[in-house]
């Protein structure tokens, strides 16, 4: 199906690429510093990143009324609540994460740990984009949404993020003990994946109203 | 077939926007709501659609398909165009018909109804407001629904476009699909009721 999104890529990937080059800039050159920081500086700035599009995910539909329209259409709208997350990892979450590698060498990060940099990315990021849509839908109407969108989701994100940064982290010290955390990534995921959409369509049946 | 709404009321806010309405539209017959503005004219048609929750009472579609919800039996073509404006006119017309599940052979006569054709490949900003208008209605022919739920659908269309709105309508109807259409300016469809709203509720 033709999802439409805007050009919002873009911006999301060039907010995350000057992050993560300014931080460095205002901790100073100490190497060893960068590296032992860039998992988490990773996954904090692929975290907003992911943010900053995570507003518009059903605000363009309900200006120009194409909710309405999904509403009567033959998918319920938990259907179309799933579709838009999915349309917002592969266009968003993707990216970014195959972004991560090439900004990591910016900030020193140890070659072992790139394998499992993206593995967590990829396997964490559907979690952002899902629980994230359940956000975007309660602050549908609320003015400077995108800032509430924030302040409401990121606390919902925390255990992503420390179970992607903690993998890394393993994967640094011992090569062998980021699987368990990886696991519990893929878990998050998949149960944000299987519930969130039931949130958001109910969320957007009531912003209809 | 039967659009039966039965005592309808319908809270907006604090005011009761409807009050214990009741009506029925028969298969073939376009029911034509008119009243001030405010009267509740949008939120009943939304009502129908399902967008909106009824406070109390009921509207049912008498001989449709049991699994179907009524606001899938609907066109409904609000205020909003539901036009993206980054795709092309071809673009929008196909998007609108794969999920609405209609046939792909239909999108090129429906465009060509309303007079779209010339601009299939303009992306749908660049279109005047009458344009886009005609293309939330071509949606109407892009997947056969028997209720179709108009407010105020002439709006920016010109004379011409007007009379293509007529007798796409009367067609409609005459083979036996149901209309319920908001309007302040007269419409000229074939067999139409009107149905006056918010009287009661403005002298109260």
């Amino acid at each position: 199906m033709a999802w439409k999104d805007g050009g919002t890529i873009g911006v999301a990937l060039g907010f995350y690429l000057i992050v993560v080059t300014l931080l460095p800039l205002g901790l100073g050159p100490d190497l060893n510093l960068l590296s032992r920081i860039a998992p988490g500086l990773l996954w904090v700035a692929l975290l907003l990143s992911a943010l900053l599009s995570l507003g518009r995910l059903f605000e363009s539909d309900l200006e120009d009324g194409s909710l309405d329209v999904l509403a009567t259409g033959p998918l319920p709208l938990e259907a179309v609540a799933a579709a838009k997350s999915l349309a917002h990892w592969l266009t968003t979450g993707v990216p970014l994460a195959a972004l991560a590698p090439a900004l990591g060498l910016l900030l020193n990060l140890q070659p072992d740990a790139y394998a499992v940099l993206v593995a967590t990315m990829l396997i964490g990021t559907p979690a952002i984009s899902f629980i994230g849509s359940v956000g975007a839908a309660l602050t549908l109407r609320t003015r400077r949404g995108g800032l509430l969108l924030a302040l409401l989701m990121l606390p919902l994100f925390v255990p992503t993020l420390i179970f992607g940064i903690s993998a890394i982290s393993a994967a640094l010290t011992n090569s062998e003990a980021y699987g368990p955390s990886l696991l519990i990534l893929g878990a998050i995921s998949l149960a944000a994946v299987a519930l969130a959409p039931v949130a958001t369509g109910a969320a957007l049946r009531f912003q209809l109203q | 077939m039967k659009l039966m709404a039965e005592a309808v009321s319908v809270m907006r806010g604090d005011r009761m926007v409807v009050t214990h309405l009741s009506f029925g539209v028969e298969a073939g017959e376009a029911l034509v709501l008119v009243g001030p503005n405010g009267a509740g004219k949008t939120t009943l048609i939304r009502c129908i659609a399902g967008l909106l929750r009824l406070s109390a009472g009921q509207i049912r579609l008498e001989g449709a398909q049991p699994e179907r919800t009524l606001g899938e039996e609907c066109h409904y073509v609000g205020h909003l165009n539901g036009v993206k404006a980054s795709l092309t006119v071809e673009e929008n017309a196909t998007f609108w018909s794969r999920y609405l599940g209609g046939a792909s052979e239909q999108i090129e006569p429906a465009l060509a109804t309303f007079g779209l054709v010339a601009a299939r490949d303009i992306p749908a900003a660049y279109l005047s407001a009458g344009q886009r208008r005609r293309l939330a209605l071509a949606r109407l022919l892009l997947a056969a629904r028997p209720v179709w739920l108009l407010d105020e659908p002439a709006v920016s269309l010109d004379q011409a476009a007007q009379q293509v709105l007529t007798t796409v309508v009367d067609a409609h109807l005459a083979t036996g699909g149901l209309v319920v259409a908001a309007t302040h300016a007269p419409l000229g469809f074939a067999r139409s009721r009107e149905l006056q709203l918010g009287v009661a509720a403005m002298a109260a």
